[in-house]
């Protein structure tokens, strides 16, 4: 046997892009990240042919845990044609020869950026984050090394001062995007800027949540079945967008996240963001309809959890 | 000296001694020794650079000592050495016993938050997640430091100078610490301002009864406001006390008077 029959053939790129050693190093981090929850695990981010602030961080974890028999949809706040989600699926694709979908029911890792899908996602199922600030802690501590030692210490004070004010000036939680959860009863985190709509599915989720930054070089994670609590007072509490009178006008359905379109007479129209699950309900067939985390009259799944019903 | 008797009788509340610090060449503070018994107020007096500020610091924890031993009888603490506690018990000390109240504003407050944030944060830290406490308690403490309640919620930055000291003073005592620490409290501050200041500390004091450490340059404020008074001169206390009401200017004629 000759050596030439034992190696592959030569390849101008490596499975997946990334070299092996980048991909040991990214499985290892995420093993790490899943063992601590919420706990940001610095990386070795490496160059991609994208810039960073479009993907990278959900980029090289898709990469490095993509394989030849994965499914795979990427999203871009819940559209999967719009250009940066098109472009990242045809990359990945193009690396890894996986097959690409817009079911959320038949992906098995979902790259998304500021969204998690309308269907509950389950056990085995990978979601994938982008995100561009993992540090939560940024506005109330903007020095890095300080604000480690405040997360060393659960010293986590400044976020409940920070509602304190928002209560005191504004009369409600002013945080949109991007609310500040705690994780497994310790770790502050950033969710990503996922709306407020989308922070209660990421507790006791049945899915890996895998959050990435590739410009800041930090990765966390949230493991299945992990508590995962908005920050709120004991007596005042947090309240997702409110989606009651909204109707989209694709689907007619209502209680799902929805796009705001403006129109030329100053009104408003309003299309769920979610394209994957609009494509389904256009269809006559409904047993490809997966549950969803919000009903038709918009309770939450997990009963109790919204404390608030008067939606902000 | 003499001592009142029911001082002598009971433990001190806080003990330190054998306490140095140098900043480089600069020795700011040598072999300080001082006793502070509970519900007792001891002014420190000094012309500037004597140390006074420092040992301040120093008692707050701000900074480590170089060499020293610092005791207090607040249960939990009462075998350690306070100086050799970890960050974390440290923390809690500082948070739970300890309020202080500096004389520059901007050291002691968070000028973009309200001022009832300022003293709820306090209340936070110690693990109070109810808005509605926060409110309240934020509201009495302030209410306890007189300072106008239909301005509990503007920004220090546009408060006057005796309402921030006020804050600060509210903040000092939200959690009812056993040790209170005033740096020049009135310093900066017009003199009929001083004096309703003043006129606070006096009252928290006889309600209190919180054992209270004063460092100034004013000995009117320290004639007024403490039972015993140091001096110091050069990092070391030159002489100690008991301050008499109405005292003349000490014999020690190094001191400012201002």
């Amino acid at each position: 046997m000759k050596l030439k029959q034992l190696a592959h053939a030569r390849q101008d790129y490596s499975y997946g892009f990334l070299d092996e050693f980048a991909k040991r190093e990214l499985r290892r981090r995420m093993l790490k990240a899943i063992a601590l929850p919420g706990y940001q695990v610095p990386y070795a981010s490496r160059e991609l042919p994208i810039a960073r602030g479009w993907g990278t961080g959900g980029l090289q974890v898709t990469l490095s845990l993509a394989g030849p028999r994965d499914t795979i949809k990427v999203i871009d706040q819940g559209a999967d044609d719009s250009v940066n989600a098109a472009n990242l699926r045809r990359f990945i694709a193009r690396m890894t020869g996986v097959e690409t979908t817009d079911d959320t029911l038949r992906a098995t890792i979902i790259q998304s950026r500021h969204r998690i899908p309308e269907e509950r996602l389950r056990e085995g199922q990978v979601l994938v984050l982008q995100v561009p600030d993992p540090e939560p802690l940024r506005h109330v501590q903007p020095d890095i090394a300080k604000a480690r030692a405040m997360h060393a210490d659960a010293d986590y004070a400044q976020v409940w001062l920070g509602l304190y004010e928002q209560l005191v000036r504004f009369g409600r939680f002013m945080n949109g995007a991007s609310y500040p959860v705690i994780v497994h009863n310790r770790y502050l985190m950033s969710p990503s800027p996922i709306p407020r709509w989308d922070t209660p599915d990421l507790h006791q989720a049945a899915h890996l949540t895998l959050l990435s930054a590739g410009r800041e070089k930090r990765l966390y994670a949230v493991p299945p079945y992990t508590d995962v609590r908005p920050v709120e007072f004991e007596d005042v509490f947090f309240a997702v967008e409110d989606q009651r009178g909204r109707i989209c006008m694709l689907s007619s359905a209502r209680n799902k996240f929805m796009d705001e379109l403006p129109q030329p007479d100053g009104s408003s129209r309003f299309r769920i963001s979610d394209t994957g699950y609009v494509a389904k309900l256009l269809k006559p067939d409904q047993a490809e309809r997966g549950a969803t985390y919000y009903d038709d009259d918009g309770r939450f799944y997990i009963e109790g959890f919204i404390k608030n019903n008067t939606a902000v | 000296m003499i001592l009142l008797p029911q001082l002598v009788q009971t433990t001190p509340l806080l003990r330190v001694s054998g306490l140095h610090k140098r900043y480089g060449a600069v020795v700011a503070v040598e072999d300080v020794a001082l006793d502070l018994y509970p519900g007792e107020t001891v002014g420190i007096v000094g012309e500037s650079g004597s140390g006074k500020s420092t040992v301040l610091r120093l008692l707050n924890l701000e900074e480590p000592p170089d060499t020293g031993t610092y005791q207090l009888d607040i249960a939990g603490y009462v075998a350690d050495n306070i100086f050799a506690l970890d960050r974390l018990r440290r923390r809690e000390l500082q948070l739970r016993h300890i309020g202080i109240v500096y004389q520059n504003p901007h050291h002691g407050l968070r000028m973009r938050v309200s001022s009832s944030g300022n003293v709820a944060e306090r209340l936070i830290m110690a693990g109070e997640r109810r808005f509605a406490t926060l409110r309240s308690a934020a509201r009495a403490s302030l209410a306890v430091s007189e300072f106008p309640l239909e301005r509990l919620d503007d920004l220090p930055a546009r408060l006057s100078g005796g309402m921030q000291q006020r804050v600060q003073l509210a903040k000092a005592i939200a959690l009812k610490p056993a040790l209170l620490l005033l740096d020049e409290p009135t310093t900066g501050l017009d003199v009929s301002v001083q004096a309703l200041v003043i006129d606070t500390l006096l009252r928290l004091r006889r309600e209190r009864q919180i054992a209270t450490l004063i460092v100034s340059h004013d000995l009117g404020v320290i004639r007024t406001l403490s039972d015993r008074v140091l001096v110091m001169r050069r990092g070391q206390v030159s002489s100690a006390g008991l301050t008499e009401p109405g005292a003349r200017r000490p014999r020690n004629t190094r001191i400012h008077s201002n």
